[in-house]
């Protein structure tokens, strides 16, 4: 096990590299052009003032020197400096991703917590109104425009009913807590501040529930199909006939055995959903990791575009690796 | 509550009645979805037919009217009759989804047959491309790409397709991986045909199914993504009607409902349409799921 581990971390770490290259491929390879998106018309127009400012962010090199300097910083725990933002990329990424994590991960538990339960008793009950419920729950949440449904939530409960907050984090005039880890859920709660912890928690509703919509749908529909796969097992048919109570089989023996399907899918959601809230960050003015991708995106900025296509791929590999690992823990058949 | 009492497998099977209700469901969704699509369709064709206005024109004096019987869903921020962009933006989202998807497939459905034929080296490289592509979200990868071509819907068509192919590859891989070990396969192989022709003539035919559904479930999510790169400004070029672009443009107006909701409801109704009739397709196409 350990040695699977070992080599699948390497893997892992090659491939993160190889998806830096190609990022910077692309990038390099298509026509926009950074000074033009970076320093607008007016400047660009200056020939000196550009010949100075690509040497500065070291554009006027050739393409395999600039991705071998990339390469070198790496090494040394350097992703460079944004062009927009002027700081060093890491330290960018460093306070965005704290909103964009507490994000993801309250609509990760939302979508799991309401999901897995829907899934099991729309298996458990099939044809009857719950599994109905649960198809279109499912239905709706897949197939809904993440910044439409945002736009409706923020029209009907802010807007139309103000019951909920609107846009933000905290409400615009409260001071963030202190710093500790940067999910302000937690360090309200470290700062002892229940008032500030009740204003981030209740910011938090509506844009996570935006973000589980589709989550959710796909796991109440994995977990329903995997159970039914489940069901039709001899072992239930065991169970059933040793005279077990139908709960104690739905919970304790076609549950864990239905669980792999979903972990999977799980996993690979909990991906998305760290690395693809840019359209629900826009619509609640998120300061996260999904809001900067955008912008280093739409001005070129290619450290920061590398920093961020670097931690996303380490993202994702890792939660593909957690997800095989957790293989071996939930079915001792796989252990090889 | 209720897991408890719930004899499912061991249910008795229920009379004439039931199986013709369980007919009526099995049916009813995917002819829904196909309805709808229909009706987007022929609405994409007619759109100059249905109203009175043109999708671009200003019309400062009624800016932001409520729905009325002379604006059905209202007025934009310019005074644009929301129906009218709304039906005439049924056109860009419906044929870039369907572009994408197809263009996708095709390309996709290639290279993956290509890799699970010749095996070996090039099948590792195929295949490693492909994992790589999807190492990123497609959306933030053709975000940056969309970025990077500069705005304009061509682009954001080709920003899609390089993150839309290696799902159809993979798919197509396996397919072909599974059929090549048919008999029917080796025997052609033993009377001489090409490989590209076994490919083409053969495998193909035969593996189409699930590459269907696929399809008709990836056209939804081409729609909604098109719109999200819309929304975000890296779609249509502005005033072109497009239904991301236009709840984009309603954002802010939280009072003027009108101007984002409706756009937003139509890609809702559409996407809704071809997950409803891609459901039903694989339950056709799927004996096991059929079943259930």
């Amino acid at each position: 096990m350990p040695q699977y581990i070992l080599s699948r971390l390497f893997l892992a770490f090659v491939m993160a590299l190889l998806a830096t290259l190609v990022i910077f491929l692309l990038a390099n390879t298509v026509p926009g052009d950074p000074v033009l998106a970076q320093l607008g018309d007016m400047a660009a127009s200056n020939k000196e003032f550009v010949a100075e400012w690509r040497a500065k962010w070291g554009l006027d090199l050739p393409l395999w020197q600039r991705y071998l300097i990339f390469l070198e910083r790496l090494f040394h725990g350097d992703l460079g400096v944004s062009i927009s933002s002027q700081r060093p990329v890491l330290q960018d990424i460093r306070d965005f991703a704290p909103a964009t994590l507490e994000l993801a991960s309250v609509s990760f538990v939302l979508a799991l917590v309401v999901g897995i339960p829907l899934g099991i008793m729309a298996a458990v009950r099939r044809d009857s109104w719950i599994d109905h419920v649960a198809r279109l729950v499912s239905l709706i949440g897949v197939s809904s425009p993440t910044f439409w449904l945002a736009f409706i939530m923020l029209a009907v409960f802010y807007g139309g009913l103000q019951i909920a907050p609107g846009p933000g984090r905290i409400d615009s005039i409260a001071l963030p807590p202190p710093s500790a880890t940067g999910l302000y859920l937690i360090d309200s709660v470290l700062a002892g501040d229940w008032e500030l912890f009740h204003d981030a928690a209740a910011h938090l509703v509506l844009p996570s529930i935006v973000l589980a919509a589709a989550t959710l749908g796909l796991i109440t529909r994995t977990t329903r199909a995997s159970m039914l796969e489940c069901m039709q097992q001899d072992y239930v048919r065991v169970a059933r006939a040793k005279g077990l109570r139908y709960r104690r089989i739905v919970i304790g023996h076609i549950l864990p055995n239905a669980l792999i399907p979903i972990v999977t899918l799980g996993g690979l959601a909990y991906a998305n959903l760290l690395t693809g809230a840019v359209l629900t960050e826009t619509i609640f003015s998120w300061p996260g990791l999904g809001r900067y991708t955008f912008r280093s995106a739409v001005t070129l900025d290619f450290p920061a575009i590398m920093g961020i296509t670097l931690i996303v791929a380490v993202v994702y590999l890792i939660i593909n690796l957690l997800i095989d690992v957790s293989y071996a823990l939930l079915d001792p058949r796989v252990v090889r | 509550m209720s897991i408890a009492e719930a004899p499912v497998s061991l249910r008795p099977i229920a009379p004439v009645q039931s199986k013709l209700r369980r007919t009526l469901r099995r049916y009813s969704l995917p002819a829904i979805g196909a309805f709808v699509i229909l009706i987007w369709i022929v609405v994409a064709i007619i759109a100059p037919l249905l109203s009175p206005y043109m999708p671009s024109t200003v019309d400062v004096t009624a800016r932001l009217r409520p729905p009325s019987s002379a604006h059905w869903l209202g007025t934009d921020v310019l005074g644009r009759d929301v129906f009218t962009r709304l039906i005439y933006g049924t056109r860009i989202s419906l044929t870039t989804g369907v572009v994408v998807v197809l263009v996708g497939a095709v390309i996709g459905t290639l290279v993956g047959g290509i890799a699970a034929f010749a095996r070996g080296r090039a099948e590792e490289l195929i295949m490693r491309t492909t994992d790589l592509v999807l190492c990123f979200p497609p959306i933030i990868l053709a975000m940056a790409i969309a970025a990077a071509l500069g705005i304009g819907t061509t682009n954001t068509i080709i920003a899609m397709l390089v993150v839309w192919w290696p799902k159809f590859a993979r798919l197509a891989r396996s397919l072909v991986l599974v059929q090549r070990s048919q008999e029917y396969v080796e025997a052609a192989v033993v009377v001489g045909l090409t490989p590209s022709r076994i490919l083409l003539r053969h495998i193909f035919p035969n593996s189409i199914g699930p590459l269907i559904v696929l399809v008709t479930l990836d056209v939804g999510n081409a729609i909604i993504t098109f719109a999200g790169l819309s929304f975000l400004g890296l779609g249509v070029i502005p005033p072109t009607p497009e239904w991301g672009s236009m709840v984009s443009e309603g954002r802010e107006l939280i009072e003027q409902w009108w101007v984002a909701a409706f756009p937003g409801f139509a890609i809702l109704t559409i996407v809704l349409g071809f997950n409803f009739l891609g459901d039903g397709i694989r339950d056709w196409l799927d004996p096991r799921s059929r079943r259930r």
